[in-house]
């Protein structure tokens, strides 16, 4: 804030303040050529409506006068005249940095037993595996839903199906890194009758029924163009996070509606990057929790 | 009646109290069964029948629109025009403009009711009508600007009663937040991007959010309070050194307030204090007029037992009471920081919204209907009493689970595991809100039925009077047979 409204805004923060203690002030005894206290002033309206001149209730003074002290107070100490920092030092950000820094101890302290052990140690140690729970609840759960089952766009996390794969540095990787999944558009470069063809055939890819001539002008252009990212066979690229089109598992819905849209509209998914946020101990704790999900104990 | 009161000689526009009454009530019937669908929506999302138009995030803001500003606004439009009249013995200045006014602002309800639903949205709350809606409101308010201060300068009487102080204040005011608030560059007829940006657009943003409730939902409502408690009791308003001081008091103690929706933000720490210690001294100023009108009581209060339309005026004053004390509290910042994003925040509006506003105004309506339309009273006394339990098991049952929500919501969401992660998750708070939101709809649906019995009640007193019709058919009939 320049000087000029620092000045500005002290002043007219402390006039009003003033303004309330001087309306108090004025009102506490009758001002000459006033009618007696507890008597009517004489004015009247709409035929009956007349008013007391009673003095304010005492209590309700003092309610006011305290919590005009209290405001006193409080911008003497705190934040609050403009520029004036107050007596305390108190910062919002202060207070957030103060705060985080407990916690951040509590954490390391907690964290430190676990300290440099790979993750296939820690998905063999139960306490880990529910430490890292926890931290799935915080910072996954948002998305990947309570029971890391997923919902339309953000993968299951327990049936074995990997768009980046399913080992211990590439679950670890996708948590540190992140991942960006993007199916392009295809809109306007493909004519209806393919379009139409191509859906069917992504849909039924699964049932392994491809050979029948609903299907041929879609395989033709799959192999041409679809089969760079999600394979010949359609079993997808987990190094492109391309999905695997040749089981039941969908991102983002397997009806013909839905396949139609993702090919002519394309798809963009983020699974934001996690090396910031959290400790190489919480991630290597939260990657064995995620493993544990779709594998047994070992 | 032997002596007529000088009142009775004057001509007074009141075709326009009178649409402006019956509004009043067409609204409140649509805003709070909109309310009701919503709530219900929380307890189960498929009652939206995916639909977009019937999607609760459109719905929203349709239902606090038709409750804040159609039904209340109707109901400030009626009894200002009502008691500034009576109060300056002098009919309305300009009454075609005041009758454009009715239109005007209908025009706009009818506006909001269509946009919102279809999504149009400038995305800031209890404003969020897009620009060509928002010219039409600014016209259609400073026409009401000049009819009131044009009624209050041709006024026969010395003194400027206290109650259209309050109105003064609430017509200028808002005038000011609504024009500063919506400044926007349009981008198309139904698009329109805000001039302001970032942290400075959510502080204009609330500084108009919080005064629309010091304003509108306060001041304008005290103005009605003013006049209707002293009538209604027959006994001089308690203390007019009150009135002054806690006047003052409140509308420039009111400026300051709205950085209070806005405690651990990106606003800067000043701002936050500021609003925070303003928002307590308002206390006392906000509690002045409860005291004012419930002591112009004191005295008579065997008459609360026999007149169901004191109840409603006194009631509301105690929800009154108790929201201006519950608003400071959750303005200091480490309470705010635990009620902040919780149900307990519309648990508190509703308390203001349901217990003062809705039933001051219904107090107001079931003592002006009957003079508007020449009656002795309402139809039926009985059922203003039954509105009068249904309205306020209502409230009670919905402002406590909302308190109970919140307050629980808070402290899940605040609960950490030793390891600092978060011992509930969203979804968790979800689940134990659930019960209560049942709580909340049974309470909103007692206040929509009591609301129904008013219109029902309305409904039978403004018909034409066919009983004394008869009656006078049937002495007419006696004398000829005599």
């Amino acid at each position: 804030m320049t000087p000029f409204w620092n000045v500005v805004v002290i002043t007219l923060i402390v006039a009003n303040i003033a303004g309330c203690l001087w309306l108090l002030i004025w009102t506490a005894r009758p001002t000459p050529g006033e009618v007696t206290e507890g008597a009517e002033t004489g004015h009247v309206w709409d035929d009956d409506l007349r008013e007391y001149n009673n003095p304010l209730p005492r209590w309700w003074r003092n309610l006011f006068v305290i919590t005009i002290v209290f405001a006193a107070v409080y911008l003497a100490l705190y934040p609050g005249l403009g520029n004036q920092p107050g007596r305390l030092g108190w910062t919002s950000a202060g207070e957030h940095d103060q705060r985080a820094a407990v916690t951040l101890a509590q954490r390391h302290a907690l964290y430190q037993a676990f300290d440099g052990r790979d993750i296939a140690e820690l998905r063999a140690d139960p306490k880990a595996v529910a430490l890292g729970g926890k931290l799935f609840q915080t910072n996954c759960a948002g998305c990947h839903g309570v029971d890391a089952r997923g919902a339309k766009g953000f993968p299951n996390l327990g049936d074995r199906d990997w768009l980046y794969g399913g080992s211990a540095e590439q679950v670890y990787a996708s948590i540190t890194q992140g991942r960006g999944g993007q199916m392009p558009s295809f809109f306007g470069t493909i004519d209806e009758p393919t379009l139409q063809s191509l859906v069917a055939y992504v849909r039924d890819l699964h049932q392994g029924q491809h050979e029948a001539m609903e299907y041929a002008a879609g395989a033709k252009k799959f192999s041409g163009t679809c089969a760079a990212c999600h394979g010949a066979e359609g079993h997808g690229n987990t190094m492109l996070g391309a999905p695997n089109l040749s089981d039941d598992t969908w991102l983002h819905g397997g009806s013909a509606a839905t396949i139609r849209e993702t090919i002519l509209y394309g798809r963009k998914s983020q699974m934001p990057s996690f090396g910031a946020v959290l400790g190489e101990t919480e991630r290597r704790l939260l990657s064995s929790y995620v493993l544990s999900l779709s594998e047994p104990q070992p | 009646m032997s002596a007529q009161p000088v009142s009775a000689t004057l001509e007074y526009d009141d075709e326009v109290v009178r649409r402006f009454a019956l509004t009043t009530i067409l609204w409140g019937l649509v805003g709070m069964s909109v309310g009701v669908l919503i709530a219900a929506q929380l307890l189960w999302p498929a009652l939206n029948f995916d639909i977009p138009w019937l999607t609760y995030s459109r719905l929203r803001p349709l239902h606090t629109n038709a409750v804040i500003f159609a039904f209340g606004g109707s109901g400030l439009f009626a009894t200002s025009y009502y008691i500034v009249q009576r109060t300056c013995r002098t009919a309305l200045f300009l009454p075609r403009l005041a009758m454009f006014t009715f239109w005007g602002w209908q025009a706009v309800i009818v506006a909001a009711a269509i946009t919102l639903p279809l999504g149009m949205t400038q995305g800031k709350e209890y404003a969020e009508l897009e620009w060509p809606i928002d010219v039409l409101i600014a016209v259609v308010w400073v026409c009401y600007g000049v009819v009131f201060f044009g009624t209050i300068v041709k006024r026969k009487v010395d003194h400027i009663y206290v109650a259209n102080w309050f109105f003064g204040a609430y017509i200028l005011t808002i005038a000011v937040l609504h024009i500063i608030n919506n400044l926007a560059i349009p981008f198309s007829l139904t698009k329109s991007y805000s001039i302001y940006g970032g942290t400075v657009d959510a502080m204009v943003q609330w500084w108009y959010g919080h005064n629309a409730v010091g304003f509108f939902l306060t001041a304008g409502f005290l103005g009605m309070m003013y006049y209707f408690i002293p009538k209604q009791v027959g006994k001089p308003i308690y203390s007019y050194r009150l009135s002054i001081v806690h006047f003052w008091a409140l509308i420039s103690t009111y400026m300051w307030a709205g950085p209070h929706h806005l405690l651990y933000t990106s606003l800067p720490d000043w701002v936050q204090s500021v609003g925070m210690v303003f928002s307590l001294i308002l206390l006392a100023p906000s509690w002045g007029g409860m005291i004012n009108g419930v002591m112009t009581l004191s005295g008579a209060w065997h008459k609360l037992r026999e007149d169901p339309i004191l109840k409603f005026l006194i009631v509301s004053l105690s929800f009154y009471g108790m929201s201006t004390f519950e608003g400071p509290m959750m303005s200091i910042k480490t309470i705010n920081s635990l009620s902040h994003y919780t149900d307990w925040t519309i648990g508190h509006v509703h308390s203001g919204a349901l217990g003062w506003v809705g039933l001051i105004t219904m107090g107001s309506l079931y003592a002006l209907i009957p003079k508007l339309w020449g009656r002795q009273q309402m139809h039926s006394i009985p059922a203003i009493n039954l509105h009068f339990w249904l309205a306020t098991i209502g409230i009670v049952l919905y402002i406590v689970a909302m308190w109970i929500a919140g307050v629980m919501q808070g402290l899940m969401w605040r609960a950490t595991n030793a390891d600092g992660t978060l011992t509930y998750s969203f979804v968790e708070s979800l689940v134990a809100t659930h019960p209560f939101y049942a709580v909340r709809l049974a309470g909103g649906a007692l206040y929509l039925s009591g609301m129904v019995v008013m219109a029902w009640n309305v409904w039978k007193t403004v018909q034409p009077q066919a009983v004394a019709k008869t009656v006078g058919d049937l002495q007419q009939l006696a004398g000829a047979v005599k």
